[in-house]
């Protein structure tokens, strides 16, 4: 099978975070690759493990992303591309959606493309299903687990995580499929990978190889504006301590300001 | 000169460090508690490569470099000392010993199991009477025939219970004008009838890890197994314990680490007379020290790693770095402590621990007090090393 990982490159989980002057900054944080994409970069490489084929990870980025993609070589990934073009910079979540189809579509045949469920910076949660409709591919998001591959039907069988329980779907392929971390344990990468990964070239494609227009992407094509960015106001919090003589007064002196507060 | 990490080495500490830290430190509570290794340690380190990083891939390592063995002690001692010990037995004094002296057929036997973590390696050089007078050794080898027949006792052994193979010194030549020149080298599989071992218990530190004793009674072994020449032994000890100080080195610069980070935690979240501790001028300065020497330590290991991969002679470089780094590890230990207040007095904060893993590395792969004559000796001129018959092989990228 024919995989391509969409990853991104995020400030660590521990970063922290600030806004200065209507900028969000993380200063000197080390960047990662987005912790829910290594679920997905763990199934992909699950899947060429038990079905063959090649597992290719992409990200859209500046330079630095180029760490994001040594990590996935390094876990075990076969290919790594770079899509980086000045003309990205202010992309919102469509304008992702439109260079990573053209990155995938260039990749040649995919069978499919996996996603972590979200990216723990922007949060938007939307790029995998944009970059679905864009291919017009099935979209099977927030998937759990993945029931069964059938290469030669051309289709899948996934479960679905959902509020209310799993929901398995079938689908034909190729399909674009969004992550969530029930469905396996990451890797870390290995030493020999860390080796290949350091001697791979990855090559950066521009928006003129993979065919996008600039007007397209970028601050141009963006069609989520940033009207204003703030910190959130620090939260008031007031400690009272329950006491009473025994620990079955406590307890209850404990839900009756539980129950006064409206908490249960 | 260029101080920057490569991208290669900033990968690998990362990935020792979100595995250990991942993988290893849960485990570490209740081991230390229980005087008892998990036994998922070793599996677990081999599993990820560990215990081949530095060796070449030909000889079924990881291919990686002698600083990538020092970033990931680092890493690993900044979780527990334990885990550092497993890499300074395992590989350091051990497979790093045969990459310098065993033959190619030596090599293939015992050194490409180890490297792939398939079998354990210990390293048995002191004995109940013989610590830092390393020429004292009472171990006897015989030769018979195409065998060797050994007898003795080592003691303050790591991993003794768990190793497969263990470096034997023992004395081939009771006659030897100089006991130096009288001891020879040996590999020794733990299955060979006439070996007991056992576990040491009641130790200050490092309780998460495996300490024992090996007897040999009337043990033979074959003579292929002798690595190096009769009567090369001391040197080969020597050598094997300047790669093992290299890991023990480097092991406390991340317990410096860890002190210091556990420090700035605390000290930014206590509050004394009204402000963090942190603003106390009594506290900044013990976080400055540790900062300090976390910084010294790292660059002192950091060029004798360096040196290692250029196949440059380290003995004296490597026992400065060791020397000043288990000093200052448990300095920063000891304030960390004391920065917990009463708090770090219990083994609910993790600073006790990091005190009394600290202390072991002043004594063992040679105390302080023996690093101290040595340094003096090469500032005064009184030594300085001769090229030896085998080298520790540079780092050949690829191989």
């Amino acid at each position: 099978m024919n995989i391509v990982v969409c990853i991104k490159q995020t400030p660590d989980s521990a970063a922290k975070i600030a806004v200065d002057g209507g900028q969000v900054t993380w200063g000197d944080a080390p960047l990662v690759v987005n912790p829910w994409d290594e679920f997905a970069v763990e199934e992909a490489l699950r899947t060429k493990e038990k079905h063959g084929g090649k597992v290719t990870a992409v990200c859209m980025g500046v330079e630095t992303a180029r760490e994001a993609l040594k990590t996935a070589l390094a876990m075990g990934c076969d290919e790594a591309i770079l899509v980086s073009d000045p003309a990205l910079k202010g992309c919102d979540s469509l304008g992702t959606a439109r260079v990573l189809a053209g990155a995938i579509r260039k990749a040649g045949e995919v069978d499919a493309v996996f996603f972590g469920r979200q990216a723990i910076d922007s949060d938007t949660g939307l790029t995998a299903g944009q970059v679905a409709r864009l291919l017009g591919w099935p979209a099977l998001t927030y998937v759990a687990a993945i029931a069964e591959w059938k290469p030669a039907e051309k289709a899948v069988s996934v479960q679905r995580m959902t509020d209310e329980g799993r929901q398995v779907v079938e689908s034909s392929l190729p399909a674009v499929i969004s992550v969530v971390k029930e469905i396996n344990e990451p890797r870390y990468p290995s030493f020999m990978g860390i080796r290949k990964a350091s001697k791979t070239t990855i090559p950066v494609w521009s928006l003129a190889d993979i065919g996008v227009a600039a007007d397209q992407v970028g601050e141009k094509g963006a069609r989520v504006g940033w009207a204003e960015m703030y910190a959130p106001p620090a939260r008031k919090v007031v400690c009272e301590m329950i006491k009473g003589e025994t620990p079955e007064e406590t307890a209850a002196a404990l839900v009756d300001r539980l129950i006064a507060e409206k908490v249960i | 000169m260029d101080f920057a990490l490569s991208p290669e080495h900033e990968m690998v500490r990362r990935t020792v460090r979100e595995f250990a830290q991942g993988e290893l430190a849960p485990l570490i509570k209740e081991a230390d508690r229980k005087q008892q290794p998990p036994e998922a340690m070793l599996p677990r380190m081999a599993g990820q490569g560990l215990l081949g990083i530095c060796l070449p891939a030909r000889y079924g390592g990881q291919g990686l470099d002698y600083l990538a063995l020092g970033l990931a002690c680092e890493e690993l001692e900044a979780v527990d000392t334990s885990l550092r010990v497993v890499m300074s037995v395992h590989v350091g004094l051990n497979s790093l010993g045969l990459l310098q002296w065993a033959s190619d057929a030596q090599k293939q036997a015992f050194l490409v199991p180890q490297a792939r973590g398939e079998r354990i390696a210990a390293f048995g050089l002191t004995e109940p009477g013989a610590g830092s007078d390393a020429a004292a050794i009472l171990s006897s080898a015989r030769r018979e025939g195409e065998e060797y027949i050994l007898n003795g006792e080592k003691i303050w052994m790591s991993l003794a219970t768990r190793a497969h193979h263990v470096l034997w010194f023992a004395r081939t030549d009771p006659r030897a004008a100089d006991p130096h020149d009288g001891l020879s080298a040996f590999l020794v599989e733990t299955d060979r009838p006439g070996v007991t071992r056992g576990d040491l218990h009641g130790k200050l530190g490092v309780r998460a890890g495996s300490t024992g004793w090996v007897h040999l009674e009337e043990v033979r072994v074959p003579a292929a197994n002798r690595i190096g020449q009769e009567g090369e032994g001391f040197a080969i000890a020597m050598s094997c314990l300047d790669n093992g100080r290299y890991t023990v080195a480097a092991g406390a610069a991340g317990l410096i680490r860890a002190a210091l980070e556990l420090s700035v935690k605390y000290a930014l979240q206590r509050r004394t007379f009204g402000k963090e501790i942190a603003r106390h001028q009594l506290i900044q300065e013990k976080i400055a020290r540790m900062a300090q020497q976390y910084e010294i330590a790292r660059l002192l290991y950091l060029r004798a790693g360096w040196m290692k991969n250029q196949g440059l002679r380290n003995t004296r470089e490597t026992s400065l770095a060791k020397w000043t780094a288990t000093e200052a590890a448990f300095e920063a230990a000891h304030q960390a402590l004391q920065i917990h207040g009463a708090y770090g007095y219990s083994d609910e904060f993790e600073a006790e621990r990091l005190l009394r893993n600290a202390r072991g590395a002043t004594i063992y792969e040679g105390t302080s007090e023996i690093h101290t004559l040595l340094q003096a000796g090469y500032a005064l001129g009184y030594r300085g090393d001769r090229p030896l018959r085998c080298e520790l092989p540079a780092h050949q990228p690829g191989m």
